[in-house]
């Protein structure tokens, strides 16, 4: 294997497949990136068994052939190197990578004990880079991160003709987006519970291409439990979550409210990471509404205390109601809008927060609810 | 350590400033052991763990001659006293002797705070009227404890709390030093600075490169010298203690940190429904412990000791405080299955940690959570119980369970009570 090589494209390319290496791996060679050079195109991937990135860039080839080498220290040296093509080649268990006056000769490790990487499943559908990943964003922040309640820790997906849902809850709050796309199948129906994780970092990394992103989703037979996604020359594939027994939580959102409140949202977030510096860990924000506005407060009669009054347009009758800080900066920072309401139905119910439109109508699409948390006093 | 034997700190030295003592046991454990083997009496007799890998608990005076010291390997304990008699520990006797002396000190004065099971704390300022000055009500202790107990005491009095300690540290075995207010520093200075607490062998260490190695050394350093050296928080306490000074006070009760309970089993046990069972009847016990004590806690801890002995502690803090069996069982269960043992079990606790008062804490609301929900139920079990007994209501599941389980505090009894007895109405 040898070729020449953009600094910037393979930098850009082995930081993003090392990123998904296990920390620890089980094996020694899945510590690895593999660079394989074919046709003209080097492939780097990598694969924890959970999960597998591959990027395609295009090099200069001189000769086919493939190298196995520690992704962290290959991702180390790209990203410190200066900006002049970079020569690689394969020298009997070494690889020689030389750029400018720098050279590096690094060991590798033997390909062929290298997993074979799974198949992307069947193409389901595109959707927009940009809107993915936005929705993904505003719905995986809900999902747990405790792994032993593991169906928590994973993002709903839901696909129906051409909408798609997304869910996530680690029970104490709830987020909800729909959206649409085009399937492939227009009577398409599959549900699957995809990793928060890895569908965060995928959008994330996808959104800023542009483009559209193919959703590879099987319907049984090859590749069933797992889920690719594909944008620009980047390719991810990932184990699915057992999802069978997932909650019916759709029917969480509550149906009516006796309050609401409209609120700038930049005004609310500041106030509450001000007011929260007094909370200790398992001590709520308590958010007052009236009809002259909102005071929002934390603290303890013996600890520090600190309090806010805001501006806020509500109906119905005065209402005190604590949230954990983190879950209501978590709904409010991806609203995606100026204005947020809040509605509820009493202190100890789910209240859910949507993005208003500047008019203060709500926009449909997104909802995140959250759970009181409840204060005697 | 010579044993001081200055007249100055005898028992007719000027006590009238030195309202605390500390008592401490003369080779406690030792001691207990000797009291019901009066042929042991006069030997080498040394208490700890006797497998391969058994450390020193206590040992008598006798083989503290040869070198012998609490915390040592036995195996080097052994080496330096053959012909010492070795005895693996037998903690319900020493908790029973502990809490016969503790009641000793408590009918000298309720301010009592007791650090282990064989030392203590007391501030006997109030009951001077009554029992006269310190070193008399000292004297008394030692001869009470000697008299009702047949083990010997050492007690340090003194007008603070670290300074009492050196006292009795000094008086061992079986004596009493008094330092009197206006001689602290005459105590003190002489003494090395590894003596002082809170300066172990790297701050001992330190403060010796910086050619202090007396106390007296270290009071007359300057502080600016000893907070480049050690920090600003040490610096100032090292310096408040070279000087005499410490503000602690003697606080009897110290606020429960946890609550637990443990259950070990008569057979080991492999099947995991026996060990949900047991966790249950723990999470109940502890549960209903927490809400009478009006408690919630945020973190529980499971604990399991295998049939080899190992023992592995597994803890998980929740979001919110819990008062509920269901809540704790759940979080035991799910700790239990992720460590899933392969080797039968010997023991399982259950405990929750990170206490805080039930009444005035938040709690984060689940989503689908019913709005009477167990901790509303259990709540009722605890109403039922209090009328009618715990016997009257509980788990179904626990329902002709079988009396396999030989619960760690009372050895004799057959089943373990899910809690005290109903009170006759």
């Amino acid at each position: 294997m040898k070729f020449r090589v953009e600094r910037d494209s393979l930098a850009d390319a082995v930081a993003w497949t090392a990123k998904s290496l296990p920390n620890r791996p089980s094996v020694p060679v899945l510590a690895g990136v593999m660079l394989r050079v074919a046709d003209g195109r080097l492939h780097v991937s990598g694969f924890d068994y959970e999960v597998s990135s591959q990027v395609d860039v295009e090099v200069q080839a001189d000769a086919d052939g493939a190298a196995l080498v520690s992704g962290r220290l290959l991702a180390e040296i790209t990203k410190a190197l200066p900006g002049k093509p970079v020569d690689i080649a394969a020298v009997g268990s070494h690889l020689e990578l030389v750029c400018g006056s720098a050279r590096f000769t690094l060991p590798t490790m033997p390909v062929e004990d290298y997993p074979t990487l799974p198949e992307m499943p069947a193409a389901a559908g595109t959707i927009d880079a940009a809107t993915f990943a936005t929705a993904v964003a505003q719905v995986a922040v809900a999902a747990g991160r405790d792994e032993t309640l593991p169906m928590m820790t994973g993002v709903r997906v839901e696909l129906n003709g051409t909408s798609i849902a997304m869910l996530a809850t680690d029970r104490y709050r709830l987020a909800m987006r729909e959206l649409e796309w085009s399937p492939n199948d227009p009577d398409i129906s599959i549900n699957a519970l995809v990793p928060a994780r890895t569908l965060n970092d995928t959008a994330k990394t996808l959104g800023p291409l542009g483009g559209q992103v193919t959703l590879a989703l099987a319907h049984g037979g090859a590749g069933e439990g797992m889920i690719g996604f594909a944008g620009g020359t980047r390719r991810t594939t990932s184990r699915l979550l057992d999802g069978a027994n997932y909650p019916p939580v759709r029917s969480l959102f509550p149906s009516t409210s006796n309050a609401q409140a409209k609120v700038s949202v930049a005004a609310l977030v500041e106030v509450v990471r001000r007011v929260a510096l007094v909370a200790e860990r398992t001590t709520p924000v308590l958010l007052s509404f009236s009809d002259d506005g909102l005071v929002v407060e934390a603290g303890g009669s013996e600890e520090a205390r600190a309090s806010e009054a805001m501006e806020a347009t509500f109906t119905g009758e005065a209402l005190t109601i604590g949230f954990n800080p983190q879950y209501l900066i978590d709904g409010l920072q991806n609203l995606g809008s100026a204005t947020a309401v809040l509605s509820f139905i009493d202190a100890f119910k789910p209240a859910v927060i949507a993005p208003a439109d500047d008019e203060g109508e709500i926009v449909p699409g997104y909802r995140y609810l959250i759970m009181p948390i409840r204060v005697t006093r | 350590m010579p044993r001081e034997r200055d007249p100055r700190f005898g028992p007719h030295a000027d006590d009238s400033a030195c309202g605390i003592l500390h008592v401490d046991m003369d080779a406690f454990y030792a001691s207990v052991e000797i009291r019901r083997r009066p042929e042991l009496r006069g030997r080498a007799v040394v208490v700890g763990g006797v497998g391969p890998r058994g450390v020193v608990c206590s040992a008598s005076y006798e083989a503290r001659r040869y070198g012998v010291r609490s915390a040592m390997p036995m195996m080097r304990a052994r080496s330096l006293c053959p012909h010492a008699v070795v005895l693996p520990p037998d903690f319900p006797a020493y908790t029973a002797a502990s809490r016969a002396v503790m009641q000793i000190f408590r009918d000298v004065t309720p301010l009592v705070e007791p650090l282990s099971l064989d030392e203590a704390f007391l501030d006997v300022t109030g009951a001077r009227r009554l029992l006269g000055p310190p070193a008399t009500i000292a004297a008394h202790i030692r001869r009470r404890v000697q008299q009702e107990q047949a083990i010997t005491c050492s007690v340090g009095v003194a007008p603070t709390k670290f300074v009492a300690k050196l006292g009795s540290t000094r008086a061992k075995p079986d004596g009493m030093l008094v330092v009197p207010a206006g001689l602290v520093l005459d105590f003190l200075h002489p003494l090395p600075v590894e003596a002082l607490w809170g300066v172990g062998e790297k701050a001992a260490a330190t403060l010796r490169r910086l050619g202090l190695t007396t106390v007296a050394d270290l009071a007359a350093a300057p502080v600016s010298m000893l907070r480049g050296a050690l920090g600003e928080a040490a610096a100032a306490h090292l310096s408040a203690l070279a000087a005499g000074h410490d503000p602690r006070t003697v606080t009897p009760d110290h606020a429960e940190k946890s609550i637990g309970a443990e259950v070990t089993f008569d057979t080991d046990v492999t099947d995991p429904a026996d060990i949900r069972r047991a966790l249950l009847e723990l999470s109940d016990k502890v549960a209903v412990r927490l809400r009478s004590a009006g408690h919630a806690g945020r973190t529980v801890t499971l604990k399991i000791r295998l049939a080899d002995f190992r023992t592995v502690n597994r803890s998980r803090t929740l979001t919110g405080v819990t008062d509920t069996a269901r809540e704790i069982l759940g979080t035991a269960w799910s700790l239990f299955t992720t460590l899933r043992p392969a080797e039968p079990i010997r023991l399982v606790g259950v405990r929750v940690e990170g206490l805080a008062d039930a009444a005035s804490t938040a709690r984060q609301l689940t989503l689908g959570e019913p709005e009477h929900g167990w901790r509303e139920a259990e709540a009722a079990t605890d109403a039922v119980a209090a009328r009618f007994g715990r016997s009257a209501v509980g788990p179904a599941s626990l329902l002709g369970a079988t009396n396999r389980r030989r619960p760690e505090n009372h050895p004799r009894s057959a089943s373990v009570p899910l809690s005290d007895p109903p009170s006759p109405s």
